[in-house]
């Protein structure tokens, strides 16, 4: 029956959205109230069913009915109950299916908040309903999660065991509230286009932020997984799979800037909509790279062409549908304000321009071995050397411009003034740059310039919040996001530049040295878990002659999915990582074990926390004051205003 | 012209010509940074120069495999065409297996052994490298649903 009952929601879902879309769309007419009406009550009908088809595959998991083909292909009766709870996202028409649900989530916000005006939020409902049509079709037809299997199988397949981790449990529905969230400012920059309504920016700030929030909640969570889980000891690998949710990130990253720049000073008017345009597109892309198996490999894409065929078209209406509106539209808005070179707006269009190229080189690099691929079966790869030579000098010199933006004024602001506040953040950027030189041998460029950035970093951050004393929360948002860049670069430069490892075969008793420590093997013993087996080595870390910690890296294998994997044993000071992976078995006791020491390694992910928590501040503020414009301007009013 | 307008024309030409130097970057960092797939057939049919980095993928051959003393591996990898001699220092991904797909980063040494810096980690054992099954499709070796 659930099948059944998930399907039958499906439909109705798909209904609400089409009326949705309609209604919703009707509403941007100033008299029709009641198209309004109808297209919130959509919205939040929308959101029932969605959540009870989301809700009924969960059910199909947790009770493990294998007459659904999903359950069966990706699940097990032996897995762990929030394995079982994960695995519904965790396979193309699951992680659909919840695509679709956070969309609907915020389709049920825009309703429920109803900031900016009646018109505004009744247009951005109706493009929020196309696009939930759009993808409750695409669920329905290619990628339809209730499909029955008869006769059913008396086991499933199982989930593969590098997804069974708690890390990424949560990272996809994370990361899906970033992707998704983007999709509420395009949805609002798009009804501000319809309607001429210039005060979208304001309406659709806090969407910006959750989006932003748990987009580097998700990238922080991926990274933090792909260093325990993967054994290899790195933090970023440049993976296609990584680069697609970190498009998305730059540009949301550039959107929140740009839009501050609309809202406070009028400013950068037509470019904030291509942004919001923009970001949404990443997001699309990304969620299709990552979930059309494109990626992976080109011939996955080609091997279901209704999927990848139907998911081309969606990308092309959305963007080029969105492009067209603006295109028609933007020449009919009020231009951007006017502002002098020495002034806040500057630094945030420098911010946008390093951003956007940041976002050029990492997608030139994702895409151009598909497109070679695509064009005459070249397969090529293109490795992390071309984004350390591209993306990081660009990124790296936004950095040194990041302290300079918040102590400029709109409009028109002093720079020689700004130096001069800065001057304690130069001071601190020295004692860095000066501490790294005299502590660390050998001596490099790279790490120096790197601590000298982070104290840049902080430093400005700490004035930034010493000037602002007292003040409500959210004026602290800023320095804290800026501050958490900081403390992340201390992280990367310190693992990618002072790691040290060391790989050797080890007989039980022998010892090695990686970095300050000394470990000695133990040997290994034979354990069950739950649904694997596992060798699982112990080793000692040695205090002289003292053991002063036992590590238990372990390698494991799952008979139902038929795979092994690491599970590492990592020993963290808060400044420094030990790191551990057991490798393979050498026969008479003997076993591979690879260490690795990586200073800072921690600060990446805190840094990542610093910064969301940034973003939390402003939400919190933005949420607090409750922002009401006035009902319905009149198009010409309300510019006329500005 | 005035002076908005001129602030503007020289904006647009600042923009114009970082977007110059940054296709230019990109250009470079893509003609140094990229990396060719070959399989052993590619590598017997042409001349491979040593020392350049590629990638091979192909199956473990099977009674290929043999540890050293230390952590370095030797296998072959093959296409079923084509056979190449590998060597490798380091720890072996979980789902390293003879008869099993794999992918390795490296390049040739003077006597025609491929040298690995790393050996890609697959992640369960249904996965096959896409390259890998095309290039057994290529030299007539591909089985749907499996390898012989």
């Amino acid at each position: 029956m659930t099948g059944e009952l998930g399907q039958l929601a499906l439909c109705f879902a798909l209904a609400l959205s089409l009326v949705m879309a309609v209604s919703g769309l009707m509403g941007t007419r100033p008299q029709d109230t009641t198209a309004r009406k109808i297209a919130s009550g959509a919205a939040m009908g929308l959101f029932v069913f969605v959540a009870l088809a989301f809700g009924t595959l969960t059910y199909a998991f947790v009770t493990s009915d294998f007459s659904i083909i999903d359950v069966a292909n990706n699940s097990h009766t032996l897995k762990p109950l929030i394995y079982k709870i994960s695995g519904v996202w965790a396979n193309h028409e699951g992680s659909m299916l919840l695509w679709v649900l956070v969309l609907s989530i915020y389709a049920a916000l825009v309703a429920g908040l109803q900031r900016g005006g009646e018109r505004l939020t009744s247009g951005a409902l109706g493009v929020q309903g196309l696009l939930a049509a759009a993808f409750i079709l695409f669920i329905i037809f290619t990628s339809n999660p209730f499909l029955r299997l008869d006769p059913a199988p008396f086991e499933g397949a199982g989930l593969n065991p590098l997804l069974q981790d708690p890390g990424l449990a949560m990272h996809p529905p994370m990361l899906y509230a970033g992707y998704v969230g983007l999709s509420a400012s395009f949805s609002y920059a798009a009804a501000a286009l319809l309607v001429g309504e210039a005060g979208w920016t304001r309406a659709a700030r806090p969407f910006m932020l959750i989006a932003w929030i748990a987009l580097t909640c998700g990238i922080a969570l991926g990274s933090w997984w792909a260093y325990y889980e993967l054994g290899w000891g790195g933090f970023w690998f440049w993976d296609p799979v990584e680069n697609a949710s970190l498009m998305p990130w730059l540009i949301a990253t550039a959107l929140l800037h740009s839009a501050l720049a609309t809202e406070k000073s009028g400013a950068f008017r037509t470019w904030t909509l291509l942004l919001a345009i923009a970001g949404f597109s990443m997001s699309l892309i990304g969620t299709f790279l990552v979930r059309s198996g494109v990626l992976s490999s080109v011939h996955a894409f080609a091997s279901d062409p209704t999927r990848g065929f139907f998911i081309m078209v969606l990308i092309a209406l959305a963007i080029g549908g969105a492009l067209a509106l603006f295109a028609w539209r933007a020449p009919t808005l009020q231009g951007g304000a006017a502002f002098d070179v020495q002034s806040r707006e500057t630094m945030l269009l420098l911010n946008n321009v390093f951003l956007l190229a940041a976002c050029a080189c990492v997608f030139v690099g994702t895409l151009y071995p598909l497109v070679l691929d695509a064009i005459n079966g070249t397969k090529i790869s293109v490795g992390p050397p071309y984004f350390a030579l591209t993306f990081a000098p660009i990124f790296f010199a936004l950095l040194l411009l990041v302290p300079l933006g918040p102590q400029l004024n709109w409009k028109r602001g002093d720079l020689k003034a700004a130096w001069r506040t800065l001057y304690p953040a130069l001071g601190l950027a020295g004692i860095a740059a000066l501490t790294v030189l005299a502590l660390v041998s050998p001596r490099s460029v790279a790490a120096t310039g790197a601590f000298a950035v982070a104290g840049w970093l902080i430093g400005a951050s700490i004035l930034d919040i010493r000037k602002r004393k007292g003040a409500r929360a959210s004026a602290f948002a800023a320095a804290l996001a800026h501050a958490g860049l900081g403390v992340s670069l201390m992280g990367v430069a310190g693992t990618t530049l002072w790691r040290s490892e060391a790989l050797t075969v080890l007989a039980p008793g022998q010892t090695m040295t990686v970095g300050p420590y000394t470990l000695r093997f133990d040997g290994v013993t034979r354990e069950r878990g739950p649904n694997y087996i596992a060798d699982r080595g112990h080793i000692a870390v040695m205090n002289g002659d003292r053991v002063s910690t036992n590590m238990l890296p372990e390698h494991r294998f799952y008979p139902a999915e038929g795979a092994d994997m690491n599970d590492t044993a990592i020993h963290t000071t808060g400044l420094r990582d030990l790191y551990l992976a057991l490798g393979d078995n050498r026969g008479g006791g003997r076993f591979a074990l690879r260490a690795y020491v990586s200073p800072l390694a921690p600060l990446i992910w805190l840094g990542g926390l610093v910064m969301a928590l940034g973003g939390f501040l402003s939400l919190w503020g933005r949420l607090r004051v409750k922002d009401t414009e006035p009902a319905t301007p009149a198009p010409a009013a309300a510019l006329a205003a500005e | 012209m005035n002076a908005k307008k001129k602030r503007r024309l020289a904006f647009a030409a600042a923009l114009l010509a970082a977007g110059g130097v940054l296709a230019g970057v990109i250009v470079y960092g893509l003609g140094q940074n990229t990396m060719y797939f070959r399989s052993p057939t590619d590598i017997a049919d042409k001349q491979v120069s040593e020392g350049v980095a590629f990638r091979l993928g192909g199956l473990v051959e099977k009674g290929s495999v043999q540890h050293g003393m230390g952590a370095d591996v030797h296998f072959r990898v093959t296409d079923g065409k084509s056979t190449v001699a590998a060597d490798y220092n380091g720890v072996l991904p979980a789902l390293f297996r003879e008869g099993q797909g794999v992918v390795a980063t490296g390049a040739m040494d003077s006597s025609g052994t491929f040298v690995a810096s790393e050996v890609l980690a697959k992640h369960d054992e249904k996965y096959m490298p896409p390259e890998v099954v095309a290039a057994l499709k290529k030299s007539g070796h591909w089985q749907e649903g499996g390898v012989q």
